[in-house]
C-alpha cells in the first residue's frame, strides 16, 4: 500500500538481512516464480480492463463514428461541471454507507468472533448459522429485504410501524444499512475468528494467573495479537463497501439519496451508453478508494510484511 | 483457578475472593455467554427463517405476513426444478465453477503468500499494494473490456470465462489473509525440518501448512462462497443454460404462473442454494479452529 515507506522499509530490511545472513540470490528467483502466476492473472483480468477504461475516459461519447479525444473534460464535468451535483451527492452517500456499515460490521463481527472462539456445546452449529447471511447470494438477499421493507411487508407488520421504507431519504438509507450490516458482519467475524486461533491458550492462562481481568486480557492480549487479521478484514470490507452496488440497486434503485458511485458508473456505462464518462467515473471511484485505503493503512499501520525481521 | 494464586508473590490485580463467589461469577458468565449466543443466532437466522417461511407459502398466502406457514406447500420448490427452469444443471455449473475457483485461487494464493511472508526479495510492499489496488476498481468497469477480450478468445458461454475473473476477484483478499497468517507462523520449525533432511517444499507442506490451516480454510470458505454467489460476470459470460450458474438462473425465474411475482420461487431457490453452503461450512468449520493447537506445538 504505502509505496514510499514500503520500499524504504524493504531496503532497510534487505540491508540488515544482508549483514546478518548470507545473501540468497536463489530466494529471489524462487519468490519470482511463486508470485508471478498470481500477478499474471491479475494483470490480464483486472489490469488490462482498468487501463482500457482509463484510456476510454479521455474520449467523448458520440453516437456512431469514432469517439473524439476530449482530454480531461469527462473528469471536469463530473467534479465541477454539469454533473458535479450528482457526483458529489453519490460520493457522500457512498462514504456514509461505507462508514456506518463498516463500523457496525466490525463491532458485531468482533463480538461474534469472541463468542465463536469459546468452547461450548453446539458451537459447530453456531458457526454455520453465523455464516448463513453471508452465504445467501446478494441478489436473493436484496429481494428478501425488498419484500421485508415493503410498506405492507413483514418489518412494518412485526414492529407495528407504518414507515414507507423506500419512500424517503433516511428510511431508505437505514434499510440499506441494516441489510448490508446483516449480510456482511459474518465476513468480518470469520476473519477475526481465524486470527484469534493464532493466540496460544497459555498466554491467557498466564495472564489469568497474574490476575488480569477479562477486560485487561482483551485489551492487552487479544487486541494486539488479533490486530493484523482485524486490519486486513476491515481494509477489504472498506474496499467492498465503497464499491457497494447490488443492495441499493435492488432495494431503492438509487432513489432518495441512495445512489452510490458504483450505481453511477453502471448507469453511465450500461444504460446511458456513455463509456467515456463511465470510464472517468470508475477512474475517479478508483482514486477515491485508493486514497481512502492509503489513509487507512498509514493511520493504522497495516504492516503485513513491513515489520523488521528478527 | 486454584487457590495457589494467593501464595504467589505477585498478587491478583483485581480483588477476587472466595471460591463460592468465583463459582457464582462462573455461572453468571455462562449465562451471559449463552444469552449472547442466542442473540447472535437469532440475529443471523431470523431473516433466513423468513425466507424459508416465504418459500413454503403458496401464491395466495405469500403476502399475509404470517410468521408460521399454516398451509405449507412445496409448489415453489416444484417451480424451481420444474418447467423451463434448468435449475439442476445450474447447481452443477455453480459447483464446478466455485470449486475450480477455490482450488486454483488457493494454489496461487498460498504460493504467492509463502514468497511474500517468507522469502527475501525487493519491492514486497509494492507488490502487496498492487494486489490490493486490483480490488479498488468498480466491477462493472471491468466487465465490458473483459467481455470483448473473452469474445475474441471464443470463450463466451464457457466455464473459464467465469472461473478466471472469479479467481482474480478472490486472489487479492486471499493473498492478504494468507500472508498475514504465514507471518505469524513459527518459521524456526522450517529450518529445523530442513536440517532433518526435508526439502523446502516438504518442510512447508508437512510442518508449516498444517499450522496455517485456520487461515487456509477461512480463505477457502470465503472464496467458495464469493464464487458461488457471483452474479455480474456470470450474467454476461453465460448465455445458455449449459454454463449458467444458479445466481443467473434465479434472476431469470418466471415464477409459478405467468403473471405471478416470482418472490416465493426466488426464496425457494435461495434456500436450495444456501443449504449446500451451510453443510460445507458445518463440515469444514472444525478446520477453522485447529491450527496451532492441532500441530502439537504451541507458542
Amino acid at each position: 500500500m504505502s509505496t514510499h515507506t514500503g520500499t524504504m522499509r524493504t531496503t532497510r530490511d534487505a540491508r540488515t538481512r544482508r549483514t546478518s545472513r548470507t545473501a540468497r540470490p536463489n530466494e529471489a528467483r524462487l519468490a519470482f516464480w511463486l508470485v508471478v502466476p498470481a500477478m499474471m492473472v491479475l494483470t490480464v483480468i483486472i489490469g488490462y480492463p482498468i487501463g482500457e477504461a482509463m484510456v476510454r475516459s479521455l474520449y467523448g461519447d458520440t453516437i456512431g463514428g469514432t469517439a473524439p479525444f476530449v482530454g480531461l473534460s469527462n473528469y471536469v464535468s463530473a467534479l465541477v461541471g454539469t454533473n458535479s451535483q450528482e457526483f458529489w451527492a453519490s460520493a457522500g452517500a457512498t462514504y456514509l454507507f461505507a462508514g456506518v456499515t463498516v463500523t457496525m460490521e466490525t463491532l458485531i463481527g468482533f463480538g461474534m468472533a469472541l463468542v465463536m472462539t469459546r468452547a461450548f456445546r453446539g458451537r459447530g452449529l453456531m458457526r454455520a448459522s453465523v455464516l448463513v447471511p453471508w452465504a445467501i447470494p446478494t441478489a436473493v438477499t436484496a429481494v428478501l429485504w425488498k419484500w421485508s421493507f415493503d410498506p405492507a411487508g413483514i418489518i412494518n407488520a412485526v414492529t407495528g410501524s407504518h414507515i414507507i421504507w423506500t419512500g424517503s431519504e433516511w428510511p431508505s438509507r437505514t434499510a440499506i444499512i441494516i441489510a448490508d450490516t446483516w449480510k456482511t458482519s459474518p465476513f468480518i467475524a470469520l476473519l477475526i475468528l481465524a486470527g484469534l486461533q493464532i493466540i496460544p491458550d497459555e498466554v491467557y492462562e498466564a495472564a489469568k494467573i497474574d490476575g488480569a481481568s477479562a477486560w485487561q486480557r482483551f485489551r492487552l492480549i487479544t487486541l494486539p495479537l488479533v490486530r493484523p487479521a482485524l486490519l486486513v478484514a476491515v481494509l477489504f470490507r472498506l474496499l467492498d463497501a465503497l464499491r457497494m452496488y447490488d443492495l441499493p440497486a435492488i432495494l431503492t434503485n438509487g432513489a432518495n439519496g441512495t445512489t452510490t458511485l458504483s450505481i453511477l458508473v453502471v448507469r453511465a456505462t450500461l444504460s446511458q451508453l456513455k463509456p467515456g464518462y463511465g470510464g472517468a467515473l470508475s477512474t475517479l471511484t478508483f482514486v477515491f478508494i485508493f486514497l481512502t485505503a492509503y489513509a487507512f493503512v498509514r493511520a493504522l499501520g497495516v504492516h503485513v510484511v513491513g515489520r523488521s525481521e528478527k | 483457578m486454584s487457590t495457589t494464586t494467593t501464595s504467589r508473590t505477585r498478587g491478583p490485580l483485581t480483588g477476587r475472593a472466595t471460591p463460592v463467589r468465583r463459582a457464582r461469577r462462573r455461572v453468571l458468565s455462562d449465562a451471559w455467554l449463552y444469552a449472547t449466543i442466542a442473540l447472535i443466532v437469532v440475529f443471523c437466522i431470523l431473516p433466513f427463517y423468513w425466507m424459508i417461511v416465504s418459500s413454503l407459502k403458496g401464491p395466495r398466502d405469500i403476502l399475509d405476513n404470517q410468521l408460521i406457514p399454516w398451509h405449507p406447500t412445496l409448489v415453489n420448490y416444484q417451480a424451481v426444478f420444474g418447467g423451463q427452469n434448468t435449475f439442476g444443471l445450474a447447481l452443477k455449473n455453480s459447483g464446478v465453477i466455485a470449486g475450480s475457483v477455490t482450488v486454483v485461487a488457493l494454489v496461487l494464493g498460498v504460493s504467492a503468500s509463502y514468497a511474500l511472508a517468507r522469502l527475501t526479495f525487493r519491492a514486497k510492499n509494492t507488490i502487496l499494494a498492487a494486489f490490493l489496488a486490483t480490488s479498488m476498481f468498480p466491477g462493472v468497469a471491468i466487465l465490458t473490456p473483459l467481455f470483448q477480450l473473452f469474445a475474441n478468445f471464443g470463450w463466451i458461454d464457457t466455464y473459464q470465462a467465469m472461473i478466471i475473473p472469479d479467481i482474480s476477484f478472490a486472489l487479492p483478499l486471499g493473498i492478504w489473509i494468507l500472508t498475514s497468517f504465514f507471518r505469524e507462523l513459527p518459521w524456526e520449525l522450517e529450518e529445523a525440518a530442513r536440517i532433518d533432511g526435508c526439502t523446502r517444499l516438504q518442510a512447508f507442506r508437512r510442518v508449516l501448512l498444517p499450522l496455517a490451516m485456520p487461515g487456509v480454510f477461512t480463505t477457502a470458505i470465503l472464496v467458495f462462497i464469493a464464487a458461488w454467489n457471483e452474479f455480474m460476470i456470470a450474467n454476461s459470460m453465460s448465455q445458455t443454460p449449459v454454463s449458467q450458474p444458479v445466481t443467473v438462473a434465479i434472476a431469470q425465474f418466471s415464477g409459478i404462473s405467468q403473471f405471478d411475482q416470482p418472490f416465493g420461487t426466488q426464496m425457494a431457490a435461495g434456500v436450495i442454494v444456501t443449504v449446500p453452503l451451510v453443510i460445507v461450512v458445518l463440515v469444514f468449520q472444525r478446520k477453522i479452529v485447529s491450527g496451532l493447537t492441532a500441530g502439537g506445538l504451541k507458542g
